[in-house]
């Protein structure tokens, strides 16, 4: 029990709800029913269906025999690019969208970065018939253009955001000020496992799915439930905690997050906040956060727009702080390269995301009888202009 | 005595509380804006702390707080700022902001250096009453500064209660749901708020504030509480052509009637 919230909401010193008194009802509403609503019969017999039926879960677990070969050592791809809408973003709203009419929501909001969280959110509004609104920064409506079409295709209104650095730290902020501003009608569908208590909870549950099927498939696999190590990049670390969810007890399992280092931890333009953070509190949550003396948030920066935010999910603070996880981080440029290798020895073109889990194999010792797990979180559909403009096919 | 609680002891109604955000419109304006609020008849200012990342405000206030970090304003700063303001003015003063800046200079230490400095009383709306509780109660009570709380129309009866044991000094009564500046009109909803939260007679005053911008919204406030809490608008007036003199006299006859 040491790795799952406590009674405040609290993950070791991290977490907690630190909202202001205007995002208290929404809030508690949610704290007081979302146990209650996803344990009941009805709720998970719809879940599980959507996700085998809508989503094509299980989400297979595939040898990479080329990229072992390479690497010398057992490496399985959790093929989370294989879902619908190319990510593993379409767990957690399934599970949100689920609640949210539960709860008696007619209008879905949402912040997204790359534009999967978005683009998930979309789907599942559109599915269900509810109103939504995305927030998105104006920099990640640039260099994401084609989630951006297909959100608006599936009738969400996108609403590009201007502060701030544009991107998805600043679709938080806007996303939390429309909530403020709805405080009746709304749900919020956060897509990381970051912001109040009980969000982080809430999402890495969702996510769980993606760890309680790695042990299935490795133990038809393998023969055993439990690899070596599982590797997964982390932003606000959604797919991560889904990834080590079911693992996380297992204290022989090594587990590794790979952050986003933009041009180099050292070089200022990084989101690699466990790396250079401390701790603080933003989006109403205590966590590590990349911020100066005087507590200003520290505008992130990488290649990557789904990775690109200046906190991390209170989990992975206290998975880092007590050493249960390890954090190592990827720069563009390293992503960049990870990302072409997968494509010519797999045939799988990866998100720019799910790269920087690759560009870490580089960085970790693995020996040959060795079981490697790597979250393959979403697709490069999305990410083709900036591989195209960085090899320039 | 606290100047919070001297002042709701003096005057019962009508009181004008204007707030604005420190290091704008320029880094050093933050001391001449409070000596000429005092001047013009204003009764009580909240001096906003700065913060990158204001999510419950709404665009004047995001902008000033922009303007103010991109100035060089930090809360250390501030306080430098604020040495000797007593020798200048004795109208109650409370800092308002985001509970990481403060969290960054040391919860204790700021505690101590607004009771140095004649600091009367703190909001800070992310911090919630039950992590003040828990973890910073003690350093604010042996300081003699006043937490103040913040309740909405969605604050539950029983909830406005407990708020009503918990704030200091005054209760922070927001008047729509709302981000900050947003200028909805009063609804019939609103008056039903204001209506129940009068009802429940709470021990403490209330000011009433979110929405406030002019004499009419002002006037109306009046009629619930024992006076409003005007923030954006002020903002967008430091942002008008003129002296600060000629802006902020302009201002405040706008609210009250010639004093």
């Amino acid at each position: 029990m040491k790795y799952t919230i406590d009674q405040f909401g609290y993950y070791g010193e991290f977490g907690g709800a630190w909202i202001p008194e205007m995002m208290y009802a929404n809030i508690s509403e949610l704290l007081t029913r979302y146990l209650e609503i996803m344990e009941s019969p009805g709720f998970s017999q719809e879940f599980d269906s959507l996700l085998k039926d809508y989503v094509g879960r299980p989400s297979p677990l595939y040898y990479a025999s080329r990229l072992s070969e390479r690497y010398g050592s057992h490496l399985y791809l959790k093929r989370e690019d294989l879902n619908h809408t190319g990510s593993h973003k379409l767990n957690n709203t399934i599970g949100q969208i689920l609640l949210a009419q539960r709860l008696g929501k007619t209008r879905i909001i949402a912040e997204t970065g790359a534009g999967q969280h978005g683009l998930a959110t979309a789907t599942v509004c559109a599915l269900k018939g509810l109103q939504c609104v995305v927030y998105m920064g104006a920099t990640d409506i640039a260099r994401q253009e084609p989630n951006v079409r297909k959100m608006r295709m599936l009738g969400a209104e996108v609403v590009p955001v201007n502060s701030g650095n544009k991107t998805l730290k600043d679709a938080t902020n806007e996303a939390m000020r429309d909530w403020i501003n709805h405080p009746e009608d709304t749900h919020y569908i956060i897509g990381s496992v970051v912001g109040p208590h009980p969000y982080p909870d809430m999402v890495a549950r969702f996510q769980s799915v993606i760890s309680a099927e790695i042990r299935k498939q490795l133990l038809e696999k393998t023969g055993s439930e439990l690899p070596t190590r599982l590797i997964a990049c982390v932003g606000g670390g959604s797919n991560a905690a889904g990834t080590f969810y079911h693992f996380l007890e297992e204290e022989q399992v090594e587990l590794i997050g790979v952050e986003a280092a933009g041009r180099g931890v050292d070089s200022g333009e990084t989101a690699a906040t466990l790396a250079v953070g401390s701790p603080g509190v933003l989006h109403a949550a205590r966590t590590m956060l990349m911020q100066n003396s005087d507590g200003q948030i520290t505008e992130p920066y990488s290649i990557s727009a789904g990775l690109d935010y200046p906190g991390i999910g209170p989990l992975h603070a206290h998975l880092f702080k007590t050493g249960r996880a390890k954090y190592l981080n990827a720069t563009d440029r390293e992503t960049l390269e990870a990302a072409h290798l997968l494509t010519r020895l797999e045939g799988i073109i990866p998100a720019l995301e799910s790269a920087h889990a690759l560009a870490a194999l580089d960085k970790i010792p693995m020996k040959p009888d060795e079981v490697n797990v790597v979250c393959l979180s979403g697709r490069g559909d999305k990410d083709m202009a900036a591989y195209l403009e960085y090899f320039g096919y | 005595m606290n100047r919070i609680d001297h002042l709701f002891q003096n005057k019962k109604s009508r009181i004008l509380s204007v707030f604005f955000t420190a290091g704008f419109p320029g880094l050093n304006d933050t001391v001449p804006i409070i000596e000429l609020l005092e001047k013009n008849g204003v009764d009580l200012i909240e001096i906003g702390i700065p913060f990158s990342d204001p999510t419950a405000d709404g665009p004047d206030i995001q902008h000033s707080n922009d303007e103010a970090l991109k100035n060089g304003m930090s809360l250390e700063l501030l306080f430098s700022q604020l040495e000797g303001i007593r020798e200048k003015v004795s109208l109650p003063l409370i800092l308002m902001g985001y509970f990481n800046p403060v969290m960054q200079f040391g919860v204790e230490r700021f505690c101590r250096k607004c009771r140095e400095t004649g600091i009367d009383g703190v909001i800070l709306p992310d911090l919630p009453p039950w992590e003040y509780d828990r973890q910073y109660k003690a350093y604010f009570e042996g300081n003699g500064l006043h937490n103040i709380l913040l309740i909405t129309p969605q604050t539950s009866d029983e909830r406005i209660r407990e708020a009503d044991r918990q704030t200091g000094g005054f209760l922070y009564m927001v008047s729509s749901s709302s981000t900050t500046g947003a200028g909805k009109e009063v609804s019939d909803f609103q008056t039903e708020y204001f209506e129940r939260v009068r009802r429940l007679n709470p021990d403490h005053p209330r000011l009433i504030g979110f929405g406030i911008s002019n004499r009419a919204t002002f006037e109306n406030a009046c009629q619930y509480a024992s006076g409003a809490i005007i923030g954006s608008a002020f903002i967008r007036a430091l942002q008008e052509p003129g002296t600060p003199e000629e802006k902020v006299g302009r201002f405040v006859r706008q609210i009250l009637p010639s004093v």
